[in-house]
């Protein structure tokens, strides 16, 4: 889950890192509020994206009404497909040097990695990509967390402005806040150094580790919901995978591995793909909410239906599917692909039910179902 | 990564409940060792026909010991369990669970490492011994799933990994072992590992792989395979996934030009593997190979 700046920087700020004095605002009028509190100040429009500088996202402004103008544009501007609807109104700072840390979930150590660059304020994977030299990481066993001499080998023999010490103990307050949020990604970007040689964290990017969310309910509630299409959220409220895309064949399986091959089995038969829509075993009770989703979309000219039983069995998932096929009675072409746990039970329950075979593979289920949304198309 | 052979002693941590209670019987009828169960509350008693311990650390102590730990545990016990086998000393953990928090599956990581212990998963299927033993929620004991041969499969998804090995049977081949890796971003068995295993398990002659998008494993797992004598065929799947978004697996997503269907096949085909554009593909390619 996502955190947008305003709503990220509090997790800074609560471990004891410096962020400079903010308010949030949605009208300009409350910016020009926010800017005569504060004085000089910068409008940052918030949206779950980066590159908002480059869009003219983040502007400057010495008085009440220049902050109620830039607020104004700012404002319903489309950022990354992103409308912003509120901007941080933030004390300008006194930059005299930008740095980037950061704590991440890295799969190849297994644990977490901890990153610093003299190059703050520049794209990360800019700096990965152009000087990896000035980019350092230190793993981290998690046990025992970030220790104060982990923290100073990572920025040794950096000049970093006479700041080595308080940058360090940023570096472990930042660990922390890691810590304590659950966080997958904790990254400060830029880190500066004002003139007068305060260490402030100007922007901070928190993503909450989804499977933690349940146990940091309050954290998660101040981060940012995925956008959905209504359809994706009737899929959310109902605990089904549900991922509206821009294809004509819809695709019903069980299993994410399972699904999105299905997806690219269409694909390959020079079909498109309207989503990706997963029910397992337990979730066969949701047969029909599944298929009032996949069947929702508009535009949907066939549906292939994949099941291959493990864990989840095929007679129980073709059953929820049938009794859901049968209340909604719909008239759209549909092309099975049954195999595993079950699949004799359910091919007899298809046969009984609906008077139909299943294919003798998910290619010809699928191929099957691309030619008859071809034809649907063109009629 | 060890296969997990039936003279392997296995404990079930989660007996007791409703899935490990299903899933022990099941790998008990197969021919799964298992050797005891942890249940704290039902210390002392049986359960499908072998004994309760309070703690994995208790079970080597006072029961027969064991080397493999199997877990049937919610997503907040997890990192409990497992530590607690970890000091049990057991060899080899087996994680099936979804949706543990990626902090405690780091945690657990690093006191295994310490300790030697080999962590499959966790959000994993399982793995299969065929015709000896398994462990998870896999359908080992379908005949027409599972037929003891000499292809080795490892999958990082469960009903991918089932069709495929069903492709398999269907083609009139079997399998020596599947392997299911799992499908989080931060699993203790990968690609490479499992690759690795299966290149050195007695019998087989080939390997079979099913990838996905995200994460860098299958390009890892090329340079190994770079390396092996005997055929390597992989599929990936998500080649038509929208780029950014999480495809039911935490792991299966792409960030920028990172962990895309071009960049893994590129990297396989490079190392010699054989890329399959679909599943149904895999009987005509090891009619190639294996006549």
């Amino acid at each position: 889950m996502n955190f947008e700046e305003y709503a990220a920087k509090p997790i800074l700020a609560a471990a004891g890192i410096a962020v400079p004095a903010s308010q949030l605002a949605t009208t300009p009028e409350q910016a020009a509020k926010a800017c005569a509190a504060i004085g000089q100040v910068v409008i940052k429009a918030q949206v779950p994206t980066g590159k908002r500088g480059k869009a003219g996202g983040i502007q400057l402004a010495d008085t009440p009404d220049q902050a109620a103008q830039h607020a104004a544009r700012i404002i319903g501007m489309d950022i990354g497909g992103h409308r912003v609807e509120k901007v941080l109104v933030e004390a300008m700072s006194d930059i005299a040097f930008e740095y980037y840390a950061a704590i991440l979930n890295d799969p190849a150590s297994k644990g977490p990695m901890l990153m610093f660059s003299t190059e703050g304020g520049m794209d990360i994977e800019e700096i990965a990509a152009e000087s990896p030299e000035k980019l350092r990481t230190a793993t981290i066993d998690i046990r025992r967390g970030l220790s104060a001499e982990t923290a100073q080998a990572l920025i040794g023999g950096l000049d970093l402005n006479g700041a080595n010490d308080a940058i360090a103990d940023v570096l472990l307050k930042l660990y922390d806040a890691y810590r304590t949020n659950d966080a997958e990604l904790l990254e400060i970007n830029p880190l500066i150094q004002t003139r007068s040689g305060t260490i402030v964290a100007l922007d901070c990017k928190f993503v909450l580790d989804d499977s933690a969310i349940k146990r940091q309910p309050e954290l998660a509630a101040k981060g940012t919901p995925d956008r959905l299409t209504a359809l994706e959220k009737i899929g959310e409220d109902n605990v089904i995978k549900y991922i509206e895309l821009d294809g004509n064949v819809a695709v019903l399986a069980n299993g994410a591995g399972l699904t999105m091959t299905t997806m690219d089995v269409v694909r390959h038969h020079g079909g498109a793909p309207a989503n990706f829509c997963e029910i397992g075993g337990e979730a066969y009770t949701k047969g029909k909410v599944a298929l009032e989703m996949v069947l929702g979309k508009p535009g949907v000219k066939s549906l292939v239906v994949n099941f291959c039983g493990a864990f989840a069995r095929c007679d129980v998932m073709m059953d929820g599917l049938l009794n859901a096929w049968e209340e909604l009675k719909p008239e759209l072409p549909v092309f099975f692909s049954i195999a595993g746990t079950g699949d004799e039970e359910a091919i007899r329950m298809l046969k009984e039910r609906l008077d139909m075979d299943p294919y003798p593979n998910m290619d010809a289920a699928s191929k099957a179902a691309v030619d008859a949304a071809r034809a649907g198309a063109g009629t | 990564m060890r296969i997990l052979r039936k003279h392997h002693r296995v404990l079930i941590q989660g007996i007791t409940g409703k899935q490990g209670t299903f899933w022990t019987e099941r790998m008990q009828a197969y021919g799964t060792n298992v050797v005891g169960g942890v249940n704290p509350k039902k210390a002392g008693t049986s359960h499908c026909n072998v004994p309760v311990h309070a703690s994995a650390v208790d079970a080597m102590k006072d029961g027969d010991g064991f080397e493999s730990s199997i877990m049937f545990i919610p997503p907040l016990g997890v990192k409990a369990a497992a530590l607690d086998a970890i000091e049990a000393g057991a060899k080899n953990i087996c994680i099936l669970t979804e949706h543990i928090p990626v902090q405690d599956v780091m945690y657990v990581m690093a006191a295994a490492k310490e300790r030697g212990t080999m962590i499959t998963g966790p959000n994993t299927a399982g793995s299969v011994t065929v015709g000896e033993c398994f462990q998870g929620f896999m359908p080992a004991f379908n005949e027409r799933i599972f037929k003891r041969g000499r292809v080795g499969v490892m999958s990082r998804s469960g009903s991918l990994g089932t069709l495929m090995c069903q492709n398999i049977v269907s083609a009139g081949y079997g399998q020596s072992a599947f392997i299911g890796i799992g499908g989080d971003p931060i699993i203790g068995t990968t690609t490479r590992d499992a690759l690795q295993a299966l290149d050195q398990f007695e019998g087989t002659d080939c390997v079979v792989m099913v990838g996905e998008i995200g994460g860098s494993m299958e390009e890892d797992a090329a340079d190994y395979a770079a390396t092996m004598a005997k055929p390597v065929f992989a599929f990936i799947a998500g080649g038509a996934a929208p780029a950014g978004k999480k495809m039911g697996h935490a792991g299966a997503i792409v960030m920028g030009d990172k962990g895309t269907y071009a960049s893994k096949k590129k990297a396989l085909e490079a190392a010699g593997v054989t890329v399959l554009d679909t599943p149904s593909h895999v009987g005509d390619a090891l009619h190639e190979v294996l006549g």
